[in-house]
C-alpha cells in the first residue's frame, strides 16, 4: 500500500512539515513580489515567437512538393506546436500570468491547438490532478486510466497488452489526453449519459474543428501540396504529441514519485500539501533550450509546489527548493531526460505482469514505497528500528535526518540484510551438498560391499558347480 | 450550414463563417465573413491574434486604443486622447465613461474614466481623426492616475471598454439645467457642455463647480469661454479655499429655480450624499441625476456585501471569509475546484468594488478577475456571476 501517512514516510515531525511549509510559502511571496515587467516581456516574446513559427512553417508548406520544404515546414511546425502546447497552453491554461490582468493571456480565455477544449482540460488537469496528485483512485493521471503504474492497483490481465498501450498512448498523446479530461469533466459535472450534453458538445465541436484545420483545410489551401501538406500536419502533431508525453512521463513516473492513499489526504495540512507535491513528482536535467521546450517541465517538482507561478521562474525557485530539500534532508529525484525515461519505462513494462511474477511489494518498490518500508529494519544510526528516533537534529551533525537519510540507510540496511540472507542460503546450499556427498559416498560403500557380496557369491556358486561337474564326471568314469 | 429544408443557402453559408467572429459581429461587419473563413483555419485562434502582433490596435479579444496626446490641464490633471482601434462605438452618449487599461511594470491596471468628448468627434490636433478624450486628475496615492498625469508617453497603446453609465444628458436637453460639479466631477459634465455646444442646443444652463484655488480648475478657459459665448449658459467657479465647501442652504440664494432645473451632480462621495439628501427633501428626487466615480478609498477595508451580480444576490462577508464560502452560503452556484488557490477553476470578474487576496494581501478592483476562493471582500463588492 501506498503512503498512508507522509509525516511517518518523511521522517520528519508535524513542526518541521509546517515551517517547510511556510519556507515554500515565502518563496511563493518573493516570486508574487518581484512579477514584472520582465516576465511579461517573456510571456509576450513567447507567444510572438510561437506565432512567428508556426506562421512561417505554414507558409513553407505551401512548397512542401519539394523535399526540403517539407522537412524544413515540418520541423518549424513542430517546434511551433511543442512550444504553444508546453510552454503556452498548459502554463497559460495555469493561471501563471493572470497576474497580468491581460484577457488575452489569460487561463480562463485561453484555448490551445489540442484535440481537446482547454476547459475541459483545466478541470481535469488544474484540479483534479493537481489538488490531488498521486493519490490513488482521486489523481487520474496515475497511468491515465490505461497504463497500471503502480503494483497498489490490482493487475487484470488486460494489462499485459500494457506496452503496447504505451506505444500507442505516445503517439496519440493528445487524443488521450482528450478523451481522459472529456471523461473527467463529465464526471465532475455529473452529465447525464444524454448524447447531445454540453460537454459532448464542446468536445465534438472542438476536435470538428482541430482535425478540420489540421487535415483539410491546411492541406486544400496548399491545393496541388495537399497530400504533402497533410502528412506534414500528422508529422508535426505526432512529433509534439511524443515530446509531450516523454515530459509528462518523465516528470510523473520514474522511481522516487512517490504515490499516497486517501487515508493521506484526510486533515491533510498545506505543509503536508507540499510535501506530498515535493515527493510525488519527479524532474529531469534541461539545459535552457530544453527547459524552454519542456514548458519549463523538467521543473516538475516546482511546478507541482507552485503550479500558477510563471514557468520563467521555476529555475530560480528550483535552487531554492534544492536547498529547502538538504535543509530537511529530504530527496530531490531527478535525474537525465534518458534515465527518467527508461525507470518510467522500466515500470510501464513490469507492472503489465500479474504480481506473482514481481518480487517487490507496494510498500517497497520503485515506483511505490510506504511508510512500512522502514518498519521492522534496524538502521545503523539508531539504538532501534522505531521511526520516533529519526524525528529531529542528529546532535553530532546539526542535520535533521528525515528521509533521504532514511532511504539511504535503509537501502544499505536492506542490502546487507539481502548479502546476509544470501550468504545464509549459500551456507544452507552448501551443508546440503556435504551432506549429499556424504551420501553418496554411504551409498557407495553399500554398493561396493554389495557388489563385493554379489562376487563373492558368485564366486563361490562357481566352485560349488565346478564341484559338482568333477564329481559327475568321475562317476561317468567309474560307470565306463 | 444548411437550411431547414436541408439545402444549402447563402445566409446559412454566412452565419457558419462568421460565427467564429460572433462575439465581435456587431463590431465587425461585412469584414466578419473574411474573418470567420480566415478563423477556420487559424483555429483555436482568432486572425487578430496575428494581426494584433503587427497592429495591437487589430485586437478583436479586446477594444484597444492609442494616446495620441497628453494635454496638461492643471498642475495635477492633463486630458489624454485616445485614438481607439478597430471596432470602437463612437455613438456614445454624453455623459458616459469607459474603462481603460494601462500597461505598468508588465501588469494592466483598470480604471474607469468619464469621456471629456462629445459623441463622434475628431479632433483637429489629432489630425482629423475620429478620437475620444478622457481627463485624469492625479490622486495623492493614486497611483494609475499619478502614471497618467505624469508620466505616459504618447503612442502607449491601451485597452478599452466600451462607453457606458446612466449619468447622460438626453438628446434634446431639458429646458432648464443645473450643473454641480467639484474636482474631477467636472469630466462628465463638461462633455455634456461640449455637446450641447456642437449642437448648438444650449439651453437655459447653470453650472457651479467648486475648487480649492483657481489654479485647480480644471478646463477654467473653456467655461469662460462657453460662458462668453451662450448667454444661456452661465458658469459659478466657487473657491473652496477662500470660501469654504459650498453650502447647499445657498441654493435658494443663488439659483431661486433650483427646484424646476434637472440636476446633473458629480464629485466626491460626501457631496453627493449631501445633494442626494437635499433634492429628497425636497421631494424632487427624480430631478437629480449623480454619479459616483469609485467608492471612496476610504470605504476599502476589512469585509463588506458582496452581490452577485447575474443571481442578484447579496451575501455579508467579514474579511476572513473567502468569496466563494460567502457566495455559497447565499446559494449562489459558484464555480469551484480545488478551495486553495492553486486551479483557477473558481476565477471571476470584479465588477465593481476592492477585494484582498488572502495569501499575500494584495488588492484587486474593478475589472480584475479574481480566484474567489482565495479572495476577501475589502468593503463592498461586486461579482460577476
Ligand atoms: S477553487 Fe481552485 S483556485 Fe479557487
Amino acid at each position: 500500500m501506498a503512503i498512508t501517512d507522509i509525516q511517518a514516510f518523511s521522517h520528519l515531525t508535524a513542526a518541521d512539515i509546517e515551517t517547510l511549509g511556510q519556507e515554500l510559502d515565502s518563496i511563493r511571496r518573493s516570486v508574487e513580489q518581484s512579477r514584472g515587467e520582465r516576465d511579461a516581456k517573456y510571456i509576450r516574446r513567447t507567444i510572438a515567437a510561437q506565432r512567428g513559427l508556426e506562421v512561417a512553417g505554414r507558409a513553407v508548406l505551401f512548397g512542401s512538393r519539394n523535399r526540403w520544404a517539407w522537412l524544413t515546414g515540418t520541423a518549424l511546425l513542430s517546434v511551433a506546436k511543442i512550444i504553444e502546447n508546453m510552454e503556452l497552453g498548459h502554463n497559460v491554461g495555469h493561471g501563471q500570468w493572470d497576474w497580468m490582468n491581460d484577457p488575452e493571456i489569460h487561463s480562463s480565455s485561453w484555448e490551445w491547438d489540442m484535440t481537446g477544449p482547454s476547459s475541459q482540460w483545466r478541470r481535469a488537469h488544474n484540479y483534479s490532478h493537481h489538488t490531488y496528485t498521486n493519490v490513488l483512485g482521486k489523481d487520474e493521471d496515475l497511468g491515465f486510466g490505461i497504463l497500471r503504474m503502480t503494483r497498489d492497483e490490482p493487475w487484470r490481465p488486460v494489462h499485459l497488452v500494457q506496452p503496447l498501450a504505451n506505444v500507442v498512448l505516445a503517439a496519440t498523446f493528445e487524443w488521450g489526453i482528450a478523451l481522459h479530461d472529456w471523461s473527467i469533466e463529465k464526471e465532475l459535472l455529473g452529465t447525464p449519459p444524454g448524447l447531445m450534453s454540453e460537454p459532448n458538445r464542446e468536445f465534438g465541436r472542438k476536435i470538428a474543428r482541430q482535425v478540420a484545420k489540421d487535415f483539410l483545410f491546411y492541406p486544400a489551401l496548399t491545393g496541388p501540396a495537399f497530400k504533402q501538406t497533410l502528412k506534414a500536419n500528422l508529422t508535426a502533431n505526432f512529433v509534439r504529441n511524443l515530446w509531450a508525453y516523454a515530459v509528462i512521463f518523465c516528470g510523473h513516473f520514474p522511481d522516487g514519485a512517490e504515490k499516497f492513499t486517501v487515508e493521506q489526504l484526510e486533515g491533510e495540512t498545506s505543509g503536508e500539501w507540499y510535501l506530498r507535491q515535493m515527493l510525488g513528482s519527479a524532474n529531469f536535467k534541461a539545459g535552457p533550450a530544453m527547459a524552454f521546450m519542456s514548458g519549463n517541465l523538467c521543473y516538475q517538482i516546482e511546478h507541482h509546489l507552485f503550479p500558477d507561478l510563471p514557468s520563467n521562474r521555476y529555475s530560480e525557485i528550483a535552487v531554492r527548493v534544492r536547498e529547502l530539500c538538504d535543509k530537511y534532508d529530504l530527496p530531490y529525484t531527478t535525474g537525465s531526460l534518458g534515465k527518467q525515461y527508461l525507470l518510467a519505462f522500466r515500470t510501464i513494462h513490469k507492472l503489465a505482469l500479474p504480481d506473482r511474477l514481481l518480487k517487490a511489494t507496494a510498500d517497497n518498490a520503485p515506483e511505490t514505497s510506504s511508510e512500512r518500508k522502514f518498519a521492522g529494519i534496524t538502521l545503523p544510526s539508531l539504538p532501534s528500528s522505531d521511526t520516533v528516533h529519526w524525528l529531529g537534529i542528529d546532535p553530532e551533525t546539526g542535520q535533521r535526518r528525515g528521509l533521504r537519510s532514511a532511504m539511504r540507510e535503509a537501502k544499505v540496511v536492506l542490502k546487507e540484510k539481502a548479502r546476509q540472507e544470501k550468504e545464509m542460503l549459500r551456507e544452507a546450499k552448501r551443508a546440503l551438498r556435504e551432506k549429499a556427498e556424504h551420501e553418496k559416498d554411504v551409498l557407495r560403500e553399500a554398493t561396493h560391499a554389495l557388489q563385493d557380496r554379489a562376487r563373492h557369491e558368485q564366486a563361490s556358486l562357481r566352485r560349488k558347480a565346478a564341484r559338482r561337474q568333477a564329481l559327475w564326471r568321475g562317476r561317468q568314469h567309474r560307470s565306463n | 450550414m444548411s437550411s431547414k429544408r436541408g439545402g444549402f443557402s447563402v445566409r446559412g453559408v454566412r452565419e457558419w463563417l462568421e460565427a467564429p467572429a460572433a462575439s465581435v459581429a456587431e463590431r465587425g461587419g461585412k469584414l466578419n465573413v473574411l474573418r470567420g473563413a480566415v478563423a477556420r483555419v487559424t483555429t483555436p485562434l482568432l486572425p487578430d491574434d496575428y494581426l494584433h502582433l503587427a497592429n495591437p490596435l487589430w485586437s478583436a479579444r479586446e477594444l484597444r486604443g492609442r494616446i495620441v496626446d497628453v494635454r496638461k490641464e492643471t498642475a495635477d490633471s492633463a486630458t489624454l486622447v485616445i485614438k481607439p482601434g478597430w471596432g470602437f462605438d463612437f455613438k456614445y452618449q454624453p455623459g458616459q465613461y469607459i474603462g481603460i487599461g494601462v500597461l505598468i511594470d508588465g501588469r494592466w491596471h483598470w480604471r474607469s474614466y468619464s469621456l471629456t468628448c462629445p459623441p463622434n468627434w475628431s479632433d483637429p490636433e489629432a489630425g482629423g481623426k475620429r478620437v475620444i478624450s478622457i481627463a485624469v486628475k492625479a490622486m495623492p496615492e493614486g497611483f494609475l492616475s499619478s502614471h497618467l498625469v505624469s508620466g505616459v508617453p504618447v503612442g502607449t497603446v491601451v485597452r478599452l471598454a466600451a462607453p457606458q453609465g446612466g449619468f447622460v444628458l438626453p438628446y434634446p436637453p431639458p429646458e432648464k439645467v443645473l450643473f454641480l460639479t467639484a474636482g474631477s466631477g467636472i469630466t462628465p459634465v463638461l462633455a455634456m457642455l461640449r455637446a450641447m455646444d456642437r449642437r448648438e442646443m444650449v439651453t437655459d444652463v447653470q453650472h457651479l463647480h467648486s475648487a480649492r484655488t483657481a489654479e485647480d480648475v480644471m478646463f477654467g478657459a473653456e467655461l469662460r469661454d462657453l460662458h462668453d459665448r451662450h448667454p444661456s449658459f452661465t458658469s459659478h467657479l466657487h473657491l473652496t479655499g477662500e470660501h469654504g465647501k459650498f453650502a447647499l442652504s445657498d441654493l435658494d440664494e443663488k439659483f431661486p429655480d433650483w427646484r424646476e432645473r434637472h440636476t446633473w451632480a458629480c464629485g466626491p462621495a460626501a457631496m453627493l450624499d449631501e445633494i442626494e439628501h437635499h433634492w429628497r427633501d425636497a421631494g424632487i428626487a427624480d430631478r437629480l441625476h449623480v454619479e459616483r466615480f469609485e467608492i471612496a478609498r476610504t470605504a476599502v477595508g476589512e469585509g463588506g456585501t458582496v452581490t452577485f451580480g447575474k443571481s442578484g444576490r447579496t451575501a455579508e462577508a467579514d474579511g476572513a471569509t473567502s468569496l466563494l464560502e460567502a457566495g455559497e452560503s447565499a446559494g449562489v452556484q459558484m464555480p469551484f475546484g480545488c478551495r486553495m488557490g492553486i486551479c483557477q477553476t473558481c476565477v471571476v470578474t470584479l465588477s465593481s468594488g476592492y477585494v484582498r487576496d488572502l495569501r499575500n494581501g494584495d488588492e484587486h478592483r474593478e475589472g480584475d478577475k479574481v480566484q474567489t476562493c482565495i479572495s476577501a471582500a475589502a468593503g463592498d463588492c461586486t461579482l460577476d456571476v
